[in-house]
C-alpha cells in the first residue's frame, strides 16, 4: 500500500505545479501578446512582492480570501455551489458592526459578541436558499445569486444616516465605529502587523479538516457530495443536510470580512470591500477544497494581486493578472481532473495486476447454478430435445480462445468488463 | 481463425458474411472486456450474441458500432475491412444501433424524432412531406406500423422500441444491433418485437441481438454465439441446442441442480407488510395492496419481469419512497414514522439492486464504505467521530471472511471487480447484525465464482435465522434460496409458488399473467410451439417439464404452490 500512497503524493503535487507551469507560459504570452516582456513584467512583480510592506498585505488579504474559500469549500465537499459568501459575508460584517458600534460591553467580549453576530447572520442569510432548496426544491446557485443582490440592497439601505449610518466627514457614511477596546491586536511580520485573526482563521482550517475527515456529519457531507443516491440508501436525510450544510457554510461566510472590521477599519462604511466572495470560489477550486490547499491557494491569488500594484508604475496594465488568476485556475482545475482520472485508472490496473499474480487460480470456478434462462416470458411449453443432441449443437468456434482462458487465471475483475468506468 | 466462419448449419453457403469480427480484444484498466472475440454474422439473419451480465457483450456491440476502438483484431463489413472512429462511420457503413435504453425526445414527434440529426431539405428548411414519405415508406416495408405525427410522449414502450428501429433505417442501415431489446418489453411486446424481426430478416437486414435471456434468443435466432469471460466459447445451431447447454456454455461447466434443503423457518415474525400501497407520481399504484409476511430463518422471493413494483417494493420498506396507504412493522414495530437511517438501525440489510447508484461511494477507499449505511454504529462510530482503526479492521475482517480480492483496504472502491464490490457491500450489510435483509439481485453482475460465494453466505445467515425478501430476475436463484416464493405483476402478488415444486417455466408464465388469464400471453404461447424447444430437462429436480401447467390460461400456479 505504501506504493500507492508515494505515487499519490508524488501526484498530488505534479498537478498544481504542472497547472502553475502551463499558467505562467499563458500569462507569457498574454504579456508578449500586449508588447510586454514578461520575464521583466514578472521580475518586478516578484521585486514588489516581497517588499516587507506588501508581504504584509498579502497575508493580510489572504485571511479574508482563505474564509472565504473556506466557506465555499464546505458547500463543494456536498456538491453545493454556494455563490453568495458574498452576500453573506456583507451583511454579516454590517450587522456586526452596527451591534459593535452599539452596544457596550468589555473589549474582549464585545469582540466575541460581534464575531458571533455576523456568524448568526452569514448563517441565517445562507439559510434561506438552503430552506428555499430543501423545501421547494430551488437551485442554491440561482437564490445566492439572487440574495447577493438583496443582501447589497439591503446594506446600502440601511446604511444610511437616517438609518443605522452615521456620517463620516463630509461624504463617507459608516456604521458607528467600535470602540478603542474592542480593536483585534495585530501580530507583528515582517515589519509590520497582520490581522490578529489570522489564528481564528487557521482554527476554522483545523476545524474543517477534522469536521469534514473525522466526524460522522462529515463523513455523510462527503458522502451526499460523492454520490446522493448511495447517501440516501445509507440513511442520510439528504434536506436535513443541505440545510446544516448551508448554515455552516454560511456561518464561515460570515467570517470573511472580520478580519478587516475587528484589525483595521472597526466600522462598516459605504467603501467596505466587496467581491471577496468570488474570489473564495476560485480559491476553493484552486486549492481543491482542502484546507492547506486552500491556504497556498489564497496566498497566492493575494500575492499576485498585491504584487501586480507596481505594474501601473511600469506601465504594465494591471489586469494582465486578472488573466494570470484565470488562467492558473483553470489550468488548476484541468490538471486534477487529468492526474484524478490517471490515477484512477492507474489503481485499477495496479489491484488488476496484483490479484493476477497473487491468485493463479484455476480458471473453472465450479458450483454455479445458473441457468440464465429467466425473466420468461414463458414462451414455449414445449419439452426439450433430446439430450443428446447436445454435443453436435455446439459447434466451438474458440479452440484456440478456449485454451489460453484456462490457462488464464481467474482474473476477478472480469466481470466488470461491461462497465469499467 | 477460419473455423470462425459458419461451421454447423449447412444453409450456411449460400450466405453472404455482413460482419466478420477477428480476434477482437479490448482491454479497459485492470479488465480485458474482450479478448480474441471471432464472429462472423451473414447476411438476412438473426444472429444472437449470448452471455452473462459483464462477459463483454455490451462492449463488443460499442466496439462495432464505433464508440470504442478495439486493442487488437479487424472487423469486416461487408467483407471489406473497415475502421470506425465514431459511430458516424459505423452508420456511414450501414450498421445502426438500438439502444437498450431509448433515446427519443418526449415532447416532439415520431417524424420529428426520426430525421433528427439526419434532416431532409436544405437551406434551413424541413421537407416533412418527403420524410413523412420515406417513414411511411419504410414503416410498410418492415411492418412496423409507425404513426409519424404521433407524439412519443404518447407511445407505449414497445412503439418506442419500432420508432427507434425506424429512426435507425432511416439512416441506411442494413444491419442493426440490438442491445437487449426485450429487457424493458413486457411478453406481449417482446413477441411483437419478434414478429418485427422476421419481417425485417426477410427484407434482407441483419439483426445482431444481444441477450442473455435463453428462452428469447432459442426462439428468434437463427445462429447463436455465446460469449464467456469476454471471448468467443461456441457458435450454436438453435435447432440443436437446449437452453439448458447454452446456459452451460455460457456459464462454463456442468450446472448442478439446486440442492434441497431442509427448512430454517422459525416461528417469530420479522416484517409484516399490509395493504402497502405506492403510487407513482403520475397518480399511478405502481405498488397496490401488497400484504407478505418474513419469519425469522425464512426466505421470502419475489419473482417477476424487472419493473413490476419489486424496486418500489424494496424502496417503501427501506423508507426510501413514500407510502400511500398501508403499513411495514418490523417484528411489531411500526415503520411509518422512521427514517432511513433508523430503520438500518432497527436491523435491516439492504443490498441495493445497482450498486453503483445506491451501495458504494466508488472513488470512497474501501474502508470508508464499510462505513456507509452504518455511520451510527459501532465500530464505525465513536460518539459524534469516526472511528478509523474500528472501521479499518472490520473492513479487514470482512475482506478476509468474504473473500473480497483486494490488495488493500485504501484502494478505491471503484478498482474492485463487480463481483468483489458485491461481496464487500454484502459483508456489510450482514455485519449489522440485521433481522431482516433486503436482497435485490443480489447476484446480478456477479462472476460464477463470487456468486456461489454470496449464495454461501445468505444460506448462513438464513440459518441463523435472518429473514430475508429476495429479489432476482434469475429464478433458479430465486428457486435455489427461496423458502416461498411471491409472483409480482403490475405492481400485485398474484400468486405463491413453493420453489420445492415449482419449475422456472411455471414461474416465468405467472409473472408474465398467463397463469391468471391474460389472453395474449397465452396465445403467443401457443405460437412458441414452432420454435425448438427451450426448457432445460430436470432443472428443479422434481420438475414437470412445464408442458401440462401453462397453456391455455390455466390457474394452475397457485394451487401447484398449495402443494
Amino acid at each position: 500500500m505504501k506504493r500507492f500512497d508515494l505515487q499519490r503524493i508524488g501526484l498530488g503535487l505534479a498537478a498544481p505545479l504542472l497547472a502553475l507551469i502551463v499558467a505562467l507560459l499563458l500569462s507569457s504570452l498574454a504579456l508578449m501578446i500586449s508588447g510586454n516582456s514578461p520575464i521583466e513584467t514578472f521580475e518586478s512583480m516578484l521585486d514588489y512582492g516581497i517588499d516587507p510592506d506588501t508581504m504584509v498585505q498579502t497575508v493580510n488579504r489572504s485571511v479574508t480570501y482563505f474564509l472565504s474559500a473556506l466557506a465555499v469549500a464546505i458547500g463543494f465537499r456536498m456538491n453545493l455551489f454556494n455563490i453568495g459568501v458574498d452576500g453573506q459575508y456583507r451583511m454579516a460584517a454590517f450587522f456586526a458592526a452596527v451591534v459593535g458600534g452599539w452596544l457596550v460591553l468589555p473589549g474582549p467580549v464585545l469582540m466575541v459578541v460581534v464575531v458571533l453576530v455576523a456568524v448568526a447572520v452569514g448563517a441565517l442569510w445562507a439559510g434561506i436558499a438552503a430552506i428555499l432548496k430543501a423545501t421547494r426544491g430551488v437551485s442554491e446557485v440561482i437564490s445566492t445569486i439572487m440574495l447577493n443582490v438583496i443582501g447589497a440592497g439591503i446594506v446600502a439601505y440601511l446604511l444610511d444616516p437616517s438609518r443605522l449610518g452615521t456620517l463620516i466627514g463630509s461624504q463617507q457614511v459608516s456604521t458607528e465605529p467600535m470602540p478603542e477596546s474592542a480593536h483585534l491586536p495585530g501580530i507583528p511580520f515582517a515589519n509590520g502587523e497582520v490581522f490578529g485573526f489570522i489564528l481564528i482563521a487557521f482554527a476554522c482550517g483545523l476545524g474543517y479538516w477534522i469536521l469534514l475527515g473525522r466526524t460522522r456529519f462529515g463523513f455523510d457531507l462527503r458522502a451526499t457530495g460523492l454520490s446522493e443516491t448511495a447517501a440516501v440508501a445509507s440513511g442520510v436525510d439528504v434536506k436535513k443536510m443541505v440545510v446544516r450544510t448551508m448554515l455552516l457554510s454560511g456561518g464561515v461566510a460570515g467570517l470573511v470580512g472580520m478580519p478587516l472590521l475587528l484589525g483595521e477599519s472597526h466600522a462598516y462604511a459605504s467603501d467596505f470591500p466587496a467581491g471577496y466572495g468570488f474570489s473564495g470560489i476560485a480559491i476553493a477550486l484552486l486549492g481543491r477544497n482542502h484546507p492547506v490547499g486552500i491556504a497556498i491557494g489564497a496566498l497566492l491569488w493575494s500575492f499576485l494581486e498585491q504584487s501586480s500594484q507596481i505594474l501601473d508604475l511600469e506601465g504594465v496594465p494591471k489586469e494582465i493578472v486578472t488573466i494570470m488568476q484565470g488562467v492558473t485556475v483553470l489550468s488548476v482545475v484541468i490538471a486534477y481532473e487529468l492526474v484524478r482520472r490517471f490515477s484512477l485508472a492507474q489503481q485499477q490496473r495496479r489491484v488488476g495486476a496484483e490479484l493476477r499474480a497473487a491468485a493463479p487460480v484455476p480458471a473453472g470456478v465450479p458450483g454455479g447454478p445458473a441457468d440464465r434462462s429467466t425473466t420468461g416470458t414463458g414462451s414455449d411449453p414445449d419439452p426439450a430435445p433430446g439430450a443428446g443432441r447436445h454435443a453436435s449443437g455446439a459447434t466451438a468456434t474458440g479452440g484456440p480462445a478456449n485454451g489460453r482462458h484456462a490457462a488464464d487465471p481467474d482474473n476477478p475483475s472480469r466481470d466488470g468488463g461491461e462497465d469499467p468506468a | 481463425m477460419t473455423s470462425a466462419a459458419p461451421a454447423g448449419p449447412p444453409a450456411a453457403p449460400t450466405h453472404d458474411v455482413a460482419v466478420q469480427l477477428r480476434g477482437i480484444t479490448k482491454r479497459f484498466p485492470g479488465v480485458v472486456a474482450n479478448s480474441d472475440v471471432h464472429i462472423a454474422v451473414r447476411t438476412g439473419t438473426v444472429h444472437a450474441v449470448v452471455g452473462e451480465n459483464g462477459a463483454g457483450k455490451s462492449t463488443l456491440m460499442k466496439i462495432l458500432y464505433g464508440m470504442q476502438k478495439p486493442d487488437e483484431g479487424t472487423v469486416d463489413v461487408a467483407g471489406k475491412p473497415v475502421s470506425f472512429s465514431s459511430p458516424a462511420d459505423a452508420i456511414a457503413a450501414g450498421i445502426g444501433m438500438v439502444h437498450q435504453h431509448f433515446m427519443l425526445a418526449d415532447n416532439l414527434t415520431v417524424l420529428e424524432n426520426v430525421v433528427l440529426g439526419a434532416e431532409p431539405g436544405g437551406f434551413g428548411r424541413l421537407d416533412t412531406r418527403a420524410a413523412r414519405r420515406r417513414i411511411i415508406e419504410i414503416s410498410e416495408a418492415y411492418g412496423l406500423g409507425v404513426r409519424p405525427d404521433r407524439m412519443v410522449e404518447d407511445l407505449g414502450v414497445g412503439d418506442r422500441q419500432r420508432v427507434e428501429i425506424l429512426k435507425v433505417l432511416y439512416r441506411g442501415a442494413r444491419i442493426l444491433i440490438l442491445d437487449e431489446p426485450t429487457a424493458v418489453l413486457v411478453p406481449q411486446e417482446v413477441d411483437e418485437l419478434f414478429g418485427n424481426l422476421r419481417e425485417l430478416k426477410a427484407e434482407g437486414i441483419t439483426i445482431l441481438f444481444i441477450s442473455h435471456k435463453l428462452d428469447e434468443v432459442l426462439s428468434v435466432a437463427d445462429e447463436i454465439t455465446v460469449i464467456r469471460r469476454g471471448t468467443t466459447v461456441a457458435t450454436v445451431d438453435p435447432a440443436e441446442v437446449t437452453a439448458r447447454r447454452l446456459a452451460e456454455l455460457m456459464v462454463g461447466g456442468e450446472l448442478p441442480s439446486p440442492e434441497t434443503r431442509e427448512s430454517t423457518v422459525r416461528d417469530q415474525v420479522v416484517l409484516t407488510v399490509e395493504g402497502l400501497t405506492v403510487l407513482a407520481p403520475d397518480g399511478r399504484a405502481v405498488l397496490d395492496d401488497v400484504s407478505l409476511t418474513i419469519r425469522a430463518g425464512e426466505v421470502l422471493g419475489i419473482a417477476g419481469v424487472e419493473g413490476n413494483g419489486q424496486s418500489e417494493l424494496v424502496e417503501a420498506i427501506m423508507g426510501l419512497r413514500p407510502v400511500a396507504s398501508g403499513r411495514v412493522l418490523l417484528g411489531d414495530r411500526d415503520l411509518a414514522r422512521l427514517g432511513t437511517r433508523h430503520r438500518r438501525e432497527a436491523g435491516i440489510g439492504f443490498i441495493p439492486e445497482d450498486r453503483h447508484r445506491q451501495g458504494l461511494l466508488l472513488e470512497a477507499p474501501l474502508w470508508e464504505n464499510r462505513i456507509l449505511g452504518h455511520q451510527t454504529r459501532k465500530p464505525n462510530v465513536a460518539g459524534p467521530w469516526i472511528d478509523r482503526s474500528g472501521a479499518r479492521e472490520d473492513t479487514e475482517r470482512i475482506v478476509r471472511e468474504y473473500d473480497v480480492r483486494t490488495p488493500g483496504i485504501d484502494v478505491a472502491a471503484s478498482a474492485l471487480s463487480g463481483g468483489n464490490q458485491q461481496k464487500l457491500i454484502i459483508g456489510r450489510e450482514m455485519s449489522g447484525d440485521p433481522v431482516l435483509l433486503l436482497a435485490a439481485h443480489p447476484t446480478r453482475g456477479v462472476d460464477v465464482g463470487a456468486q456461489a460465494q454470496i449464495w454461501d453466505a445468505l444460506r448462513a445467515a438464513r440459518a441463523d435465522g435472518l429473514a430475508v425478501l429476495l429479489i432476482s430476475a434469475d429464478l433458479d436463484e430465486l428457486i435455489g434460496l427461496s423458502d416461498t416464493i411471491d409472483v409480482i405483476l403490475r405492481g400485485r402478488l398474484v400468486g405463491r409458488a413453493d420453489p420445492r415444486t415449482v419449475t422456472p417455466e411455471d414461474l416465468g408464465s405467472a409473472m408474465t399473467g398467463a397463469g391468471t388469464g391474460a389472453g395474449p400471453a397465452a396465445g403467443a404461447d401457443d405460437e412458441g410451439d414452432a420454435v425448438p424447444g427451450t426448457t432445460g430437462p430436470g432443472l428443479t429436480g422434481t420438475g414437470t417439464t412445464g408442458t401440462g401447467s401453462v397453456s391455455g390460461g390455466s390457474t394452475g400456479l397457485p394451487a401447484k404452490g398449495e402443494q
